[in-house]
């Protein structure tokens, strides 16, 4: 059962094991801020590095929003956990299982009215207790409607 | 029961757990694969950090442990002083460590993690095609233990026991050796190399 596991974890390392649900549209009026909300799954069994790891030589999660109608502005992530690993010699701050990264937007006055997507790029970098997966770049779109 | 082999009973039992609680502290002992069924190590040429060609053919002869990491790699790091620990224990019996960093920002990250742990082998900086000639390197750690021959006796992905790779390394290093004048280098014909 363990070998079956251990296989599985390693198995998937062929797969992206970040998911990132479908954003629901965020409707903002011109002028005014907007909050969108993204929601991420991490594999069972894998963490990733937090936004801001223990170590400088460890990959942190970040997500880069492209130019588009909506300004981006603050990014928040989610608290990190204080996760201990067997190859760790101090606990690591790490995301596993469902979080969520909240991204405050402005739109300015001039946004034209109408449906628009934004797009992102979501880095990270995953491991379980005993391996790693290379560093991953993954594209986030966010539909949005722009309204007078 | 007589005192004696009251006693007799009590020595054995403990003789028994030692013997047993010893053989299930101790690391299996994982075997190399069979000569059969290694296959050749796919030659390379890198660079190391001092701008020295390093080419894997020329390790023939030596058992080659060729380590893939990469310094935002946790369970690389664990590895690594066991490596530095092989390479100072087995230098003398024609056995080297090469490890082979997948960093995308290349030396810029490595060099300084090669210098503040004093890793004491050579280390290049490895590319997408060497990773793809070696199978698709998918995890790190991802270690071969290469043969005297040049073959691949062991491949693991993740991090395993100092003990199993110690056991591997021996398996080799204390196995039938082929003789200098024998090795015959990859892609070298064997009667130009023939006396």
């Amino acid at each position: 059962m363990l070998l079956f596991l251990a296989a599985s974890l390693l198995s998937f390392g062929q797969n992206n094991v970040l998911s990132v649900a479908s954003a629901p549209k965020v409707t903002a009026k011109a002028g005014s801020t907007v909050e969108a909300k993204l929601t991420l799954e991490l594999r069972s069994g894998y963490h990733c590095n937090s936004d801001k790891p223990s170590d400088d030589y460890l990959i942190p999660l970040k997500l880069t929003w492209a130019p588009g109608v909506l300004e981006a502005g603050e990014i928040v992530y989610p608290k990190p956990q204080m996760e201990k690993y067997t190859f760790s010699e101090k606990p690591l701050s790490v995301y596993t299982g469902d979080f969520e990264i909240v991204t405050r937007f402005k739109a300015p006055s001039s946004a034209p009215a109408g449906l628009a997507m934004l797009t992102a790029k979501l880095r990270y970098q995953a491991c379980t207790d005993r391996m790693c997966l290379p560093p991953k770049t993954v594209e986030v779109s966010l539909p949005v409607e722009i309204v007078k | 029961m007589t005192p004696r082999s009251l006693a007799v009973v009590v020595l054995t039992g403990a003789l028994c757990t030692v013997a047993f609680t010893g053989c299930s502290s101790m690391t299996s002992h994982a075997a190399v694969k069979a000569e059969k069924d290694r296959h050749a190590a796919p030659d390379f040429t890198l660079k190391d950090a001092t701008g020295k060609a390093v080419k894997l053919s020329d390790y023939h002869g030596k058992v080659v442990l060729l380590n893939f990491w990469a310094t935002w790699c946790g369970p690389c790091k664990i590895e690594i002083p066991w490596f530095i620990d092989f390479q100072q224990s087995f230098k003398d019996r024609e056995f080297a460590v090469l490890g082979v960093s997948l960093d995308d920002d290349g030396w810029k990250a490595v060099k300084p993690y090669v210098d503040e742990h004093k890793i004491n082998y050579r280390v290049v900086v490895g590319t997408e095609e060497l990773s793809q000639l070696y199978g698709g390197i998918d995890a790190l750690p991802t270690t071969f233990i290469i043969d005297r021959s040049g073959r691949i006796a062991m491949k693991h992905e993740g991090l395993v026991s100092k003990g199993e790779y110690q056991n591997e390394i021996l398996d080799l290093l204390n196995g039938k050796t082929l003789q200098k004048s024998a090795a015959v280098p990859r892609g070298v014909p064997a009667f130009f190399w023939t006396k």
